[in-house]
């Protein structure tokens, strides 16, 4: 079964009386244990279509199937439950909370999950992950007395902490230099061949895409290139 | 989330910026501060001005004989002999809502000092305890004793206006004055009191020990001697018949009317004319009254329906206007400790919309990571809460060390007032739910991705 599937996906914001379509019939697939870059220039609606898959937001029509799971209808409060449990997210920015040690950082998802793990769990879980990460020696430092990259190495391993089984990456690299964009890029394709966890890095740079299995580039609210198991066949399954 | 887990995330939120969360609650702090000081402080001096009211005698109990009645004509209040100086020591010992009890003898007849003479409007027999029903002190010299009224001396303490007339302004100590050809000697004088309520002269008054009156100056009950200026010299000794005897064969044979006259010794049986007592607080005077009616009820064996041989008085309309005033102190004191914490919860209702527009991001993350919004919500009012209840803490301590502070330097009459404590954490608390709300639901309202867009 695929992880992802979307069949005919569109997206329209409405600007007063205007409509502007910014996904115009998006069909996709995603197996699991992919590694899939998601390419396209600013204002293609690599962000919009990152954020549908991310049960940000919601379609304007179409259906998104998640782990077998239509996710298009669901109220704001289920979705969060699914990026909860399924999901995890890497920002170009890190978005960690400032004055926050690392580890308190990594296991601040923790606190809204369902299953209601004791302090010392969640915390030996978040410990886990920063071990995972190599941050093992940082983990009580604050997120300015850290560099970029172990920075965002704490955004991963804060994404890592719920056992998700899709990891999206918006832009990871951008705020990072070649040497340390390398190594973030590095160890999703560790995690990715290790862990098989299925990760869908958005970016605007190829030599980021180089790093994936698969790209898929996006223009204009289509996909234009599907690569391999993709392909635009609406309503298909694959 | 938990709840103790979102208090403490709410904590850690707070130490992040720990100048502000200072400055918001300094707000709260103030207010609660204000209203525990000022509550302390205004209970004090509303309790300074209810004493100051109660000194004029508006815990006062009168209690007075019952009514004779003769054919159908009845003569009023106080025609009876029903009562004996032994209730008013029963009534002080048994009654817990009585804090002072006094006996007292009426008499109205001449007073003369010299050659001038004056009739007050008021002499009383009774003991020291009068003076402490009606909360007045002695000016000059000193109030008679207990001893006193068992010997039935011959002394008096006179009010101011019976000095100014008899004496003109000459110091009256150790002077005699004749009251109906009984010399009395003056002990002391005792503070000035003014009218009363009804615009009479409370100075203008004599009091002695009741043994005295009683014995060597009336003589008989105030029905008989209610006439001004009696000339009458009547020494008879009261000698009424054992009202409520309780006692077996006496030990000592009877004294003979010779020997009575000759030695007039206190009776152990006589009856008064009324007897004053003060309750502890103002709102003890009903409780009081009711141990008085109970305990007068068993001492003179009045059965259940039986009309009662006393009647007790007290003083309704000072009362009344006693807690009116204090209703109008505390109703004040309300009305500036809510103006004072709506100004603290407006602060903090500013803070916290700052807070969370500059918090945007990390509400997206939250919601990214799988917040709904309600725990967004929550997260938020938690935080407005604990900062107003660590406010109220705080302002508590302010408060009351501030009036601590006000007594020990300026002298005011300070009491500490839990109620005003327990008001101030639940209001605080109130504050922060109410101040809180709005800017924590408009985080939650926040859309996730415009949130972590937010720059």
């Amino acid at each position: 079964m695929e992880l992802i599937e979307l069949r005919d996906v569109h997206k329209t914001y409405y600007i007063g009386d205007i409509s502007v379509p910014v996904l115009k019939g998006i069909s996709l697939t995603v197996a699991p244990g992919e590694l899939v870059a998601l390419m396209g220039a600013s204002g293609s609606g690599k962000s919009t279509l990152m954020n549908i898959l991310g049960c940000l937001d919601r379609p304007s029509s179409g259906e998104y199937w998640l782990d077998g799971q239509e996710t298009s209808r669901l109220s704001s409060d289920q979705r969060a439950l699914v990026r909860n449990r399924k999901l995890g997210f890497v920002f170009q920015n890190f978005n960690l909370l400032p004055r926050t040690s690392a580890l308190e950082n990594v296991a601040m998802p923790l606190s809204y999950t369902a299953e209601h793990l004791s302090d010392r769990q969640a915390r030996q879980r978040a410990e886990e992950m920063l071990c995972r990460v190599g941050l093992q020696d940082r983990m009580d430092h604050e997120p300015s007395q850290l560099s970029g990259g172990q920075q965002q190495r704490v955004a991963i391993a804060r994404a890592l902490v719920n056992h998700p089984s899709l990891l999206f990456a918006d832009e990871p690299t951008g705020n990072l230099d070649s040497h340390t964009s390398e190594e973030v890029l590095a160890m999703f394709q560790q995690l990715n061949q290790a862990d098989g966890i299925t990760i869908i890095v958005v970016t605007h740079d190829a030599s980021v895409a180089e790093h994936t299995r698969r790209v898929i580039h996006i223009h204009d609210g289509v996909i234009v290139n599907g690569a391999p198991a993709a392909g635009a066949r609406p309503g298909g399954v694959a | 989330m938990k709840g103790h887990r979102t208090i403490r995330a709410a904590m850690k939120a707070l130490r992040r910026n720990p100048m502000r969360a200072m400055l918001t609650t300094l707000g709260i702090i103030i207010g609660v501060g204000a209203v525990i000081a000022m509550m302390e402080i205004g209970t004090g001096s509303s309790s300074a001005i209810q004493k100051a009211i109660s000194s004029m005698g508006a815990n006062v109990l009168l209690v007075m004989p019952g009514t004779a009645a003769s054919g159908g004509v009845s003569f009023g209040e106080g025609s009876v002999m029903t009562l004996t100086p032994q209730d008013c020591e029963v009534i002080l010992r048994d009654c817990p809502s009585v804090r002072i009890a006094a006996p007292a003898v009426r008499a109205r007849t001449q007073v003369v000092y010299g050659n001038r003479n004056w009739v007050p409007s008021s002499i009383y027999g009774t003991t020291q305890g009068f003076l402490g029903v009606r909360d007045w002190a002695v000016a000059e010299g000193e109030a008679f004793t207990d001893r006193d009224v068992l010997n039935s001396n011959r002394v008096c303490v006179l009010g101011q206006t019976l000095v100014r007339q008899l004496f003109e302004g000459a110091s009256p100590l150790g002077k005699e004055i004749r009251v109906k050809n009984i010399s009395f000697r003056v002990v002391g004088v005792l503070a000035s009191k003014g009218a009363n309520m009804m615009g009479m002269d409370q100075d203008d008054i004599l009091l002695a020990p009741w043994t005295t009156i009683k014995y060597r100056v009336t003589g008989s009950a105030l029905v008989n001697t209610n006439q001004s200026a009696s000339s009458s010299t009547s020494t008879a000794v009261n000698t009424l018949s054992n009202l409520y005897s309780s006692s077996g064969p006496s030990l000592y044979p009877d004294r003979s009317d010779v020997q009575a006259a000759d030695n007039p010794m206190p009776v152990r049986f006589s009856n008064i004319d009324q007897i004053l007592a003060a309750a502890k607080t103002s709102a003890e005077i009903p409780t009081a009254i009711g141990q008085v009616t109970a305990l007068l009820h068993e001492r003179h064996h009045i059965r259940p329906g039986e009309a009662d041989d006393f009647t007790i008085r007290d003083m309704t309309e000072m009362s009344k206007t006693l807690s009116s005033t204090t209703m109008l102190m505390t109703n004040l004191l309300l009305c500036v400790a809510l103006i004072s914490l709506v100004v603290g919860g407006v602060g903090i209702m500013n803070i916290m919309l700052v807070s969370v527009t500059e918090r945007t991001r990390e509400i997206g993350l939250r919601m990214a990571v799988g917040a709904r919004s309600r725990d967004i919500l929550r997260q938020f009012l938690v935080e407005a809460i604990v900062l107003c209840l660590v406010g109220g803490a705080m302002g508590i301590l302010l408060g009351h060390g501030g009036s601590s502070l006000v007594r020990r330097f300026l002298h005011w009459p300070v009491q500490t007032s839990p109620t005003a404590i327990a008001a101030a954490v639940l209001v605080s608390a109130s504050v922060g739910i109410v101040f809180g709300f709005y800017p924590a639901w408009k985080a939650s309202r926040l859309d996730p991705i415009e949130a972590l867009r937010y720059e």
